[in-house]
């Protein structure tokens, strides 16, 4: 027996969860919308997803190579980072568009802010919008050898009628991972098994926009409609695993139902009254952006303080 | 009916299943017995005997040394050594009384004891005091002090901390089941101060055995009732427990008698009923020795001043090379960086760990999952609280409301950029204890 035990400040025992298995869960429950997308839309935007990702892990490890910081690629938030941006990419777009979102995502978004935990907006959402933006008619093309036309969201937007259940199954245009609710929510219900994400924003996120569509969508209680309008676009994408980014949602219990309605509220007005049929990245990287101050004003109040009950 | 618990906390591999099911064995001390006059929260004890003197086993060797503060005895009969600093389970040095062991355990004789009903409440917390009872679960403070509460008459729940939510511990659940009698008889005795009170003697359900022996045992009490809580750590955390009890919650600036509650550990209770009832002072306690590095893990009835060293000695020894051995359960217990450290009144365990998990993983970034905030019993925001500590900022850390934090360990024991939340916010803790003492 050696003279000298290992000391350290209590506790003396720790769960078994890393950042590196929380990244790899959500990875794992992004599998099922990424092989819906690839065979919804074919091996191409396999190429564009693998492009992607490796762009954005990449930009981390030369990053921090070349300013002599620890690596830390192997925590997998930026394989989650690069893997969620691709999904929200046309299937047609050219490689370089997966390149240049992967290195602004990890960059611009989340390095040049400090790395992992400072970034004040969700990197993936933020490398999109930044693609919207600049490259607007290639972002905005989802013509594709599968679907040409209008994605059924811009298609219900102009007045026409959709097929609810195949974009509920997902055989419709859009960003390749998008398309498919089943696929997303099976992702969901493994986030929320595995204890990673609950349904607080989610939750609030969907339910407050379903209650502001019936409102506003002059359509009333139109159950079709509001299926077209859960189903359609990036809203589940969104709502599951890009409002749920620990990072970017606030960490107070109250403060995430504020964030959620919050959302839902924005993303009805983006979809109904803004010029596109999609609102939700933008919906997301605005209430990034107020996480503070939701935070602030969500304290919780202490145990005996009036905070013991949940 | 929904469970007895608290909101927050977590689920640790427990390990009492290495040492549940062995029954308290009494041991002998071979060497000398050392006593730190620090072995309770308040003023250190001073030493009424010198180098040279001989002591007998129950023989007072320090006095209090104020109102907030306990007596110390002597556990065996022999020599004093010495009256010198000696390191104790903290680390820090400690002026200790060592006493050269006789072999002969050549016992004081016990003033005569009077029937509980002939005692006035006055008398009854004279004995508890003279008998130099402190909390046994860990944080020491005086029994007597407790009792003493400004308003006794308002006093209506005596709640028994039976909970032993700490993983690896088994010493109160080994006392409730092989002497429960002695809890209650002690119960009875706390009850007896407190004329509005009823006692309640809180278990965590899985020690579905010791609840219903309790039940069974007070079936016949009416003023005493036995509730089953949720296992959860940290259920026996004092806070806690009286909201899971009562539904009453307190703020680290209130006591438990500002709600009309007095709580006291399963052993504390014991050492009471001795005090009362036999008129000896506490001079045992029940040791669980366990963890994965050590050959036999034991229940242990211990003279206190008993070295560590002994402990494990009876345990068989190690079976593998400890890499890291903790005075107290894994949650809240401290790190020994040597086993020559004596068995104090608050030592409720010694765990020996083949691997150390804190040093398994390095800290990393926060990414702001939330878990901390899930589980603090506290409901405070531990990430936050620990930036604020880590950057010196005062008026952050008390407006975010760092003091109600009970330092019960869950958030750093989730936290899966392992980061050393619980040690920040502790140590910013003391800092503002200290400033405020200014």
């Amino acid at each position: 027996m050696s003279d000298l035990m290992k000391v350290s400040s209590n506790p003396h025992i720790r769960s078994r969860a890393t950042t590196g298995s929380i990244m790899g869960a959500v990875v794992l429950a992004l599998l099922p919308a990424t092989f819906f997308g690839v065979y919804n839309f074919g091996l191409g935007a396999l190429l564009l997803i693998l492009v992607t990702v490796a762009s954005a892990v990449l930009t981390e490890y030369i990053y921090e190579l070349l300013l002599k910081k620890p690596i830390t690629v192997s925590d997998l938030s930026a394989t989650v980072t690069g893997l969620l941006l691709a999904l929200n990419l046309p299937p047609q777009a050219p490689l370089w568009i997966g390149v240049v979102g992967g290195v602004f995502a990890i960059l611009v978004v989340k390095m040049l802010f400090g790395g992992l935990g400072q970034n004040f907006m969700n990197p993936a959402l933020g490398a999109r919008c930044f693609l919207l933006i600049s490259f607007a008619s290639i972002m905005t093309n989802f013509d594709c050898d599968a679907y040409t036309g209008a994605t059924p969201l811009a298609a219900l937007k102009a007045g026409e009628s959709v097929n609810v259940m195949d974009m509920i199954v997902g055989r419709t245009g859009g960003t390749i991972g998008e398309t498919s609710m089943i696929a997303i929510v099976l992702g969901a219900c493994i986030l929320i098994m595995l204890d990673i994400i609950d349904l607080r924003i989610p939750g609030s996120y969907i339910v407050s926009f379903v209650i502001f569509v019936v409102l506003f969508g002059g359509r009333g209680f139109d159950s079709a409609y509001i299926s077209a309008q859960l189903a359609g676009g990036g809203l589940m994408l969104g709502a599951f695993f890009m409002a749920t980014d620990y990072v970017t949602r606030p960490v107070t219990k109250r403060g995430q139902y504020v964030f959620g309605i919050f959302l839902g509220i924005l993303t009805g007005i983006f979809r109904l009254f803004g010029p596109g049929a999609e609102g939700v990245s933008y919906a997301i990287i605005i209430g990034n952006l107020l996480v503070p101050l939701i935070e602030r004003v969500t304290l919780p109040k202490a145990f005996g303080k009036g905070g013991e009950r949940a | 009916m929904a469970k007895l618990t608290f909101t927050g906390g977590i689920h640790p591999y427990d390990g009492k299943d290495l040492s549940k099911d062995k029954p308290i064995k009494a041991i002998l001390p071979k060497g000398d017995l050392v006593y730190p006059m620090s072995q309770h929260i308040g003023a250190p004890a001073v030493p009424v005997v010198a180098k040279g003197d001989h002591v007998l086993t129950g023989q007072k060797i320090a006095e209090a040394g104020g109102f907030v503060s306990a007596p110390i005895y002597a556990t065996v009969s022999g020599t004093v050594k010495a009256v010198e600093p000696r390191r104790v389970v903290t680390g820090d040095m400690v002026t200790s009384i060592v006493v050269e062991n006789d072999g002969a355990y050549d016992e004081v004789t016990y003033g005569p004891v009077k029937p509980l009903e002939e005692l006035t409440k006055e008398e009854i917390r004279t004995l508890v005091r003279e008998a130099g009872v402190v909390g046994m679960g860990g944080a020491g403070f005086p029994t007597h002090v407790k009792l003493s509460p400004k308003e006794p008459e308002k006093i209506e729940y005596v709640i028994a901390n039976c909970a032993e939510c700490e993983p690896y511990l088994t010493s109160d659940y080994r006392r409730m089941l092989e002497e429960p009698e002695k809890i209650i008889n002690g119960m009875k005795v706390i009850l007896h101060l407190f004329d509005h009170a009823k006692g309640i003697l809180a278990v965590e359900d899985n020690k579905p055995d010791c609840v219903e022996l309790l039940k069974k045992l007070t079936a016949d009490e009416p003023d005493i009732t036995v509730k089953a809580l949720k296992t959860k750590y940290p259920q026996g955390a004092e806070r806690q427990l009286i909201y899971a009890v009562t539904g009453r919650a307190i703020h680290s600036g209130m006591l438990p008698a500002d709600v009309g509650c007095i709580v006291d550990n399963v052993d504390t209770i014991v050492a009471v009923n001795q005090a009362v009832r036999e008129g000896k002072p506490l001079m045992h306690r029940i040791v669980t020795v366990t963890g994965d590095a050590v050959a036999d893990p034991r229940n242990f009835i211990v003279r206190i001043g008993t070295n560590y060293h002994e402990l494990i000695e009876e345990a068989g020894g190690f079976k593998s090379e400890p890499s890291k051995i903790v005075s107290g359960g894994p949650m809240m217990g401290f790190a020994l960086f040597g086993l020559d450290v004596p068995t104090t009144k608050t030592s409720s365990a010694l765990l020996c760990m083949t691997e150390d998990e804190v040093s398994r993983y390095e800290p990393s970034a926060c990414i702001n999952c939330g878990r901390c905030v899930e589980v603090c019993p506290g409901r405070v925001l531990p990430s936050k609280l620990a930036d604020f500590a880590e950057n010196g900022d005062d008026e952050k850390f008390l407006a975010y409301n760092g003091m109600e934090c009970c330092e019960c360990g869950c958030c750093s024991y989730v936290c899966p950029a392992k980061r050393p939340l619980t040690q920040e916010i502790k140590s910013m803790r003391k800092i503002q204890l200290a400033k405020r003492k200014k």
